[in-house]
């Protein structure tokens, strides 16, 4: 079937050896953000395909647990609270359960073969395919924050938060997510591990602090999705703590960074076998 | 241009454990030694488990080998794995990556990640997507396509940001003619216009002996030949392959045939010779006639194929090389 015979070729190439030609020019490098952006439009472009279920399922569960909460919760600080827990356990649905997963599935089935053949920088894959799912929890928050604040009589003043919190308490989840995904040796703990992690992030955080014992309590001061819920919770009320909530988006992003650089780390570890 | 020298490597014994049977070491590549020259197809072809894929894997700088040195266009891939990805394209038999994207995005991003900028990143994937004739799928995700598309647009994504090696792992696996076609006339124009070169993992040795330049087969981990398929066919010159088919079973009541019977590998009602043509003609004539021709329901003449080269050259446990 080949129609050209490899002797022609090499007599184009003959009288210069291969060793008098030494190293060849090399492809270029991919750098960092183009790389990442790459990664982030064709991660994005998989919600039309396959996550678009998931991503309702993550809204109705949480509205689900507002309106089980209504039942049990009468306003104050206590609603404040059900409500962050709620917006943001759409975070952890989206952002650490289901990223871990696709991970432990990628790394299971040989799929990151096709990143590591490519000039990517580890951290791009990462950071985009983390920066994706984040993006994927963005409406089923806000719904979720909105819904929540009309079912509880609470302002809606300070929802504008919600901006900071998502990418920075997405960052600190997606980060835990992904370094699961890729340092789980199966897939099935992988997804285990996303699963843990979420009913964590649900346990701690919808349910309100004060009627937790202390081991409970110290718990929830380890879960990163804590300090986002806090952060959010903060801002119900008349005249929010900004030092506060300003401390606690800092411990997101905090987390945030450390997680990414696991991931990243995990992600070239997984890739080079 | 490509250069393995002595490559080794081993996988580790894994130690029983509760309802898992250990298994011993496995040594998956064994003092391999190629030269693959600028512009061929070169190709790896053995059956399964033989250690062909560990060997493409250590070669695009996906696995370290235990020992041994692998130079390509003069670059060190053991020491810097992180340059194989900016000399060759890979096209692996996973397609896990790219599934839920588009073909057309599929082949985009790829052509970005290979480090092409948006413009041209477009260009490429336009030229190439034309040229397979995948056009008209271009918008429908990989996942949704059959298994031979989604195959071809996998080829797509390895020759978008164009590489002067090309390794693909069975790149026509559930192709149809038409796909296939398409396939080798883009490597050919590759080969034609850039000096492009392939190394080609396959199963399919009707595949590997009309396109390959030259053939490697390995068997357990160690090459046990090497040369143009023609080469290595003339090994086994001197012998021709009869298959006889029985209706229902050999007719052993006739002394030729129970003859026959230590000399063949049977598989069910078929039996495989190998035989010198003189023989051979005796063979055919006495099953052709006489009581034995009640009972045969089909024969077959042929020339040696690899799959008798590697047979000849004996391969492991002479079970054949893959399912032709």
């Amino acid at each position: 079937m080949s129609v050209v015979p490899a002797e022609v070729l090499q007599s184009s190439t003959r009288g210069v050896p291969e060793q008098a030609r030494g190293e060849a020019e090399l492809g270029p490098r991919t750098r960092l953000w183009p790389a990442l952006g790459a990664v982030y439009r064709a991660q994005l472009s998989r919600a039309r395909v396959a996550r678009i279920p998931l991503l309702f399922v993550a809204t109705f569960q949480s509205i689900g647990i507002l309106i089980m909460m209504r039942g049990v919760v009468d306003g104050g600080s206590e609603a404040e609270s059900v409500v962050a827990g709620s917006a943001v356990l759409v975070v952890a649905f989206v952002a650490l359960n289901l990223l871990a997963q696709y991970f432990g599935q990628l790394r299971a089935s040989g799929g990151l073969d096709h990143y590591a053949t490519l000039p990517v920088p580890p951290a791009a894959v990462v950071l985009g395919a983390a920066a994706a799912y984040a993006s994927f929890t963005v409406p089923g928050t806000v719904i979720t924050a909105v819904f929540g604040c009309v079912l509880f009589g609470l302002p809606l003043t300070h929802l504008w938060v919600l901006a900071a919190v998502i990418p920075l308490a997405g960052a600190a989840l997606s980060g835990l997510g992904a370094a699961c995904g890729l340092l789980a040796p199966r897939p099935e703990l992988a997804t285990l591990l996303g699963q843990l992690g979420m009913s964590a992030a649900l346990l701690l955080g919808v349910l309100p602090a004060d009627r937790m014992p202390e081991a409970v309590r110290l718990a929830r001061d380890l879960l990163p999705s804590t300090y986002g819920v806090e952060a959010l919770a903060r801002t119900f009320g008349a005249h929010p703590h900004w030092g506060y909530v300003l401390g606690d988006l800092a411990v997101c992003a905090g987390v945030g960074v450390a997680s990414l650089a696991v991931a990243t780390w995990a992600y070239r570890r997984a890739a080079v076998r | 241009m490509c250069a393995v020298r002595g490559l080794t490597k081993t996988y580790p014994a894994v130690r029983a454990r509760r309802g898992a049977p250990g298994t011993p070491a496995v040594r998956a590549t064994d003092d391999v030694r190629l030269d693959i020259r600028r512009g061929e197809i070169f190709g790896l072809l053995g059956p399964n488990g033989a250690g062909k894929s560990t060997l493409v894997r250590q070669l695009t700088g996906l696995m370290r080998p235990d020992s041994g040195s692998v130079e390509i266009l003069g670059h060190d891939i053991v020491r810097h794995p992180e340059r194989a990805a900016r000399i060759l394209a890979y096209l692996g038999q996973e397609s896990t990556a790219l599934d839920e994207l588009t073909v057309s995005l599929a082949a985009e991003t790829t052509g970005r990640l290979r480090g092409l900028d948006a413009r041209r990143a477009r260009a490429e994937r336009d030229a190439v997507l034309d040229e397979l004739g995948l056009t008209p799928i271009a918008g429908r995700p990989l996942k949704k396509l059959s298994g031979g598309q989604r195959r071809l647009a996998c080829f797509a994504t390895a020759l978008v940001g164009e590489r002067p090696l090309l390794v693909l792992d069975e790149p026509t696996t559930g192709m149809d003619p038409v796909a296939r076609r398409a396939v080798w006339s883009a490597v050919d124009r590759r080969r034609a216009e850039r000096g492009t070169t392939v190394l080609l993992v396959t199963h399919n040795v009707i595949e590997a002996e009309t396109v390959l330049d030259r053939v490697a087969v390995l068997d357990q981990g160690r090459v046990i030949a090497c040369d143009t398929p023609a080469g290595l066919k003339e090994q086994v010159a001197g012998e021709v392959r009869v298959e006889l088919v029985w209706r229902e079973k050999a007719p052993l009541d006739v002394p030729e045939v129970a003859a026959l019977r230590d000399r063949a590998t049977e598989s069910g009602r078929r039996w495989t010779l190998r035989l010198a043509p003189e023989e051979a003609r005796t063979v055919v004539a006495t099953v052709t006639g006489g009581a034995a021709f009640a009972a045969l329901d089909d024969f077959t003449l042929a020339t040696p194929s690899l799959e008798d080269v590697y047979l000849a050259l004996g391969g492991a446990a002479r079970q054949g090389l893959v399912k032709a």
